[in-house]
């Protein structure tokens, strides 16, 4: 019975991942230009990433496979605005000029 | 005392990494820590921002904060990438930073790129500029909750003896 409960608990932290995922994928098409391109980027990596870790967790149990997830989810969530941040700096430093207030 | 701090936290990754716990590879363990240790002494990398330790109470109250607000925001976010007319405004706007170290501007900046919807593009003196998907997102970090937020986070290490020299790079 609690076995059953924490695999729905996992599944549904899977589907919010993969769904985040999924409409991270959909933004990198949709949006125009390479900064709002970003933010559906950021997505992924927060609650796509994020959501599929944890559900991970609940999956593994509680042993040493759930630190090391927990490890894996603390060095993205430190590691990808860093990221982020130097190449969109570096986009700003090669003079690409960000599109604004455009509406469609 | 850092450097002593170091070890312990070095030793804890390792014990939980490894789950390996017979007597030969936890000394193997326990001298890699403190060589690792010694070495990061050496080189002077055991300051306030190569090992925040002094930030840790502030920042258990202030991540499930974050956290919560980047889930605020990934939902936003997805709304206006699904609709089908995908009202997005992109803004740039400058912010002020309020924070006392570099330390605290990296974080804001950092909790700013991570919350989908805003990436600081550029940090400089005690500016951040900010790219916002939405009028909405710019107009979230104009009002400056999470700016006074890590001010406080960063404010309350620098009592306990961190700040002194944090514009040292």
């Amino acid at each position: 019975m609690e076995g059953q409960i924490l695999q729905i608990v996992a599944w549904v932290f899977l589907g919010v991942g993969a769904v985040f995922s999924l409409i991270g994928g959909i933004g990198l098409i949709r949006l125009p230009d390479f900064y709002t391109r970003m933010h559906a980027a950021g997505m992924t990596d927060t609650l796509g990433a994020g959501g599929i870790l944890i559900g991970l967790m609940f999956l593994s149990g509680f042993n040493l496979v759930t630190a090391k997830l927990i490890f894996i989810l603390l060095f993205i969530f430190f590691t990808s605005p860093t990221s982020s941040h130097s190449v969109a700096k570096a986009a700003m430093g090669a003079g690409f000029k960000p599109l604004l207030q455009r509406r469609d | 005392m850092r450097t002593v701090a170091l070890t312990i936290c070095l030793a804890a990754t390792w014990l939980l990494l490894s789950g390996h716990y017979d007597p030969l590879l936890l000394s193997l363990g326990a001298a890699s820590c403190v060589l690792v240790a010694w070495i990061a002494w050496r080189m002077d990398v055991v300051d306030h921002e190569g090992f925040p330790i002094h930030l840790s109470w502030q920042a258990v109250l202030y991540w499930p904060w974050l956290i919560f607000e980047i889930i605020k925001s990934n939902i936003d976010v997805a709304l206006v990438i699904l609709r089908p007319s995908m009202p997005i405004s992109p803004t740039v706007l400058t912010v002020k930073t309020t924070q006392g170290s570099e330390l605290g501007q990296v974080i804001y900046a950092n909790s700013i790129t991570l919350t989908p919807g805003t990436v600081s593009l550029r940090v400089y003196d005690d500016k951040i500029d900010v790219h916002a998907l939405t009028k909405a997102g710019a107009d979230g970090i104009a009002a400056g909750e999470m700016d006074r937020r890590v001010t406080l986070m960063d404010a309350s290490g620098a009592k306990t003896g961190g700040k002194s020299g944090g514009r040292g790079g």
